[in-house]
């Protein structure tokens, strides 16, 4: 194919249409897009929709030339292009902002924006950049402190910072991979408001990848929707209902439904109990601070927050991994120090996030994996000195095929499963026995529909066997689904609490972000 | 001792100590502030700059000139650190274990080809009299600042500047703290460390020249009592900063001048155990300043050490 370059490179500042046309991508004898074709006219918000796996973000990397696609073209303001690297899709005004940040922490926002220019000069006077930035920084929708180190910087901050560095770069059509995962409810209405303000002056147009139909429905102004690489509807947002969109997402599957919710009994006893904890939190610099929080049995406790606020510090110290200054925990009524020995006998389970790194051992196989729990004691009670592999195959077994883990083999490395199936596998490995408590965090962050299904199914289940639950999480939607009361956390103390059933998303919303 | 100065040959010493022995030290620990900087360790600095002093005294010798010396050596260090770097570049090698290696392939090497060199005399790199203005012999000679010392300030001024005024410095930054960052802005980490490390090498070597060229100014096998290793930990106590980097060094240099210093006032027991002081000090230091429950400030994110 010969490279014509004859389209008039695009104008910062004012927006570009895109368009596929049978894009098609195989990997091998794998089909992971299969002619699809979409449009996205200039100054449009474009909403894609999809499980994962359905082909979203291969269609996205052939458009910003990551990938070749086998067949199928690209054009952009209605003229065909070839995007050879994202490099190509640079001049044409095409940028990308990921769902992982790609700003160097340890840099600050100034430096993240100029050393991403495609040309930066060997001395770089910052005198001259700054005054710059703060010229470009006013026609900017959203302000941010672009001279303090990027890690610094709050989830949302980095999110806008990211877009700012599109635009900076010159970008008149952006994609957004899921943007809104890590912000509260505030922060994503107003940065998605504030990105809809630009495409409605024709500054910029918009491709969102979303799992999140309210979002869709309030900002986009047209969807198309993927399933198994395949086209599997389009047209536009005023015109098709949630139920639409979701049934051409996951096409006829059944979804694991929850359990209906048994009430708590009036004496439900307490199991954990929390008193007066303080502990430093990783920089040191801030500490958590949690009064009182009680979990009773057969009830999920859900806390709620912006990554950051001291939640992961909490399930830190619940686990064991960061000694608390002052307080107690209590479990069942005796003083709980998490060890090994405590949390057998207490029947305490523990799902921290990205269970990958913080509870396997990646290398390790998914049978051995499954067997941290019970490796090192015999059937009968009392400690075991040789392992019974036997045994072991057998358990990882049952469990594999229980809980739906697919894995090539049961000696394969954990690291190799999806993260779907890690999460299910440690979800095997926590909720088998006796679970008398429960503390989970972000359990669902990052996985499919069905997935997400299965794994709250799961963890209402044990709650209805008279579990203890507490739920981290920062999906508030999963929070007012899952949990009897929710706790707000925001700055290392819980600062508010409502019953589930009346929870206000404003009101949580607004704790969230610190005003109380 | 003599009239008119006593007890304050103590910290006249140790200031004397501290300037002539953090020379190798700073040196060591700048080249291996900006390897590091980059995500990579380079453990074989140590071989770097025994080569590295070998190869300085030997062509000081044949040439004439301590700075052709200095220059040979530092073109011998950024050979090391490239051959470190390129072997780096492979997956699954890892950078320790290949430091290591280095620095035992460097000591070998320097020792084998050295041997003929332990007997000639080398012109010695001059230095500048900065205590013209007292008349006390001992002020004058502590003030006797050698060349290497005052280049080595220069340039840890010059590299903290640079790593957040030039674009070399910001790319640096970014290879070392995000290898994906630095992908997705079309830069190959691997040939942005493989550089950087030859940097480190050669900045090591001069550290080596320093040693044979100045102070003890002699080409032996016993020339280097472990300053290239040292250096390393300097590095993280220094928190990847060339100016912590540069006082840090003079801090060691002035602990480890304590021990000549007492004793040449007239302490004549236990003098041998604050020759250890270095030691102990760092020790202490790194102890103090670090804490289980946070993370290490400064260190960059690619470096196999903080993974």
């Amino acid at each position: 194919m010969i490279q014509v370059r004859d389209t008039p490179l695009p104008e910062a500042g004012k927006a570009v249409g895109i368009q596929t046309i049978g894009m098609t991508m195989r990997f091998g004898s794998f089909t992971a897009l299969d002619n699809v074709s979409i449009n996205v006219p200039a100054g449009t918000f474009h909403a894609l929709l999809g499980e994962n796996g359905a082909g979203k973000s291969t269609l996205v990397k052939c458009i910003m030339g990551f990938y070749h696609q086998t067949s199928g073209s690209l054009s952009v303001d209605g003229r065909e292009v070839v995007v050879q690297s994202p490099k190509d899709a640079a001049t044409y005004g095409l940028g990308m902002v990921y769902q992982h940040f790609t700003l160097v922490p340890s840099l600050t926002g100034a430096e993240n924006l100029v050393i991403n220019r495609a040309h930066v000069p060997a001395v770089i006077n910052w005198a001259k950049e700054r005054r710059e930035l703060a010229t470009f920084m006013e026609k900017m929708p959203f302000q941010i402190p672009l001279d303090r180190p990027v890690q610094e910087l709050a989830a949302g901050e980095k999110q806008k910072l990211e877009i700012i560095k599109q635009l900076y770069l010159g970008r008149s059509f952006i994609v957004l991979d899921e943007p809104t995962s890590v912000l509260t409810p505030a922060e994503a209405d107003e940065m998605l408001g504030l990105v809809r303000g630009m495409t409605e002056r024709g500054e910029l147009t918009v491709l969102m990848i979303s799992h999140k139909f309210h979002e869709v429905t309030k900002f986009a102004d047209a969807v198309t929707v993927l399933r198994r690489g395949k086209m599997a509807g389009s047209g536009l947002v005023s015109e098709l209902s949630t139920k639409d969109m979701a049934a051409m997402m996951i096409g006829d599957v059944k979804l694991p439904e929850l359990d209906t919710r048994l009430p708590v009994a009036a004496d439900a006893r307490p199991i954990l109990m929390v008193n007066g904890i303080k502990a430093p939190d990783r920089t040191g610099l801030k500490s958590i601070d949690i009064g009182n929080l009680t979990v009773h049995a057969g009830e999920i406790v859900g806390i709620a927050g912006i990554s950051g606020n001291g939640q992961k510090e909490l399930a830190e110290v619940l686990a064991g991994q960061r000694p608390p200054e002052a307080g107690s925990i209590s479990i069942k009524g005796t003083r709980y120090g998490a060890t090994r020995q405590e949390s057998r006998i207490n029947n305490v389970r523990f799902i921290p996030e990205e269970p990958l790194s913080n509870a396997c051992a990646p290398k390790m196989t998914v049978t051995e994996n499954l067997a941290f729990r019970t490796f090192d004691v015999k059937p009968a009670g009392g400690n075991a000195v040789w392992l019974d592999m036997k045994r072991m195959r057998q358990r990882a077994a049952s469990l594999i095929s229980d809980f739906k883990v697919k894995t090539a083999s049961h000696s394969s490395p954990i690291a190799a499963l999806s993260g779907g199936n890690v999460q299910r596998a440690v979800l095997a490995r926590e909720l088998t026995g006796d679970v008398d408590l429960l503390i989970v965090s972000n359990p669902c962050f990052g996985l499919d529909f069905s997935a997400v299904a299965e794994i709250r199914a799961r963890i209402m289940k044990a709650r209805n066997a008279g579990t203890a639950v507490l739920l981290l999480s920062e999906d508030l939607d999963e929070l007012l689904e899952m949990s009897d009361r929710i706790m707000v956390m925001s700055e290392g103390k819980l600062v508010y609490e409502t019953p589930a059933i009346s929870a206000d998303i404003s009101v949580i919303g607004a704790h969230m972000a610190g005003h109380h | 001792m003599e009239d008119g100065i006593g007890i304050w040959g103590v910290p006249l010493a140790i200031l004397a100590g501290a300037i002539r022995v953090s020379t190798p030290f700073i040196f060591v620990s700048l080249g291996e502030a900006i390897t590091e900087r980059s995500g990579r360790i380079n453990l074989g600095l140590e071989g770097t700059l025994v080569f590295g002093a070998m190869t300085a005294y030997a062509v000081a010798v044949m040439s004439g000139s301590p700075y052709i010396g200095v220059l040979a050596a530092m073109a011998t260090g950024a050979i090391f650190g490239l051959v470190h770097g390129f072997i780096c570049k492979f997956p699954k090698v890892n950078d320790i274990a290949i430091g290591i290696a280095m620095m035992q392939f460097g000591l070998g090497l320097a020792f084998f080809l050295g041997k003929p060199f332990i007997q000639p005399v080398a012109p010695r790199l001059p230095s500048i009299s900065l205590g013209g203005w007292s008349d006390l012999p001992q002020v004058q000679s502590a003030l006797t600042i050698n060349v290497l010392f005052i280049v080595g300030g220069l340039l840890a001024l010059a590299l903290w500047w640079a790593f957040r005024n030039t674009r070399i410095g910001l790319i640096l930054r970014v290879v070392g703290d995000s290898s994906d960052a630095a992908r997705a802005m079309g830069l190959n980490p691997d040939t942005v460390r493989l550089l950087a490390t030859a940097a480190g090498g050669a900045l090591a070597a001069i550290g080596g020249a320093y040693l044979s060229l100045y102070y003890p100014g002699s080409w032996n096998e016993g020339i280097s009592s472990g300053q290239g290793l040292m250096a390393v930990a300097l590095v993280i106590f220094a928190r990847w900063n060339p100016i912590g980097c540069f006082l840090a060094a003079l801090l060691f240099g002035g602990a480890g001048a304590l021990g000549p210093a007492l004793q040449s006032v007239g302490v004549t027991q236990g003098y041998y155990l604050f020759y250890a002081a270095p030691y102990v000090l760092t020790l202490a230091i790194l102890i103090a300043t670090s804490s289980p429950t946070r993370a290490l400030v400064g260190a960059p994110g690619a470096l196999s050490i903080t993974k």
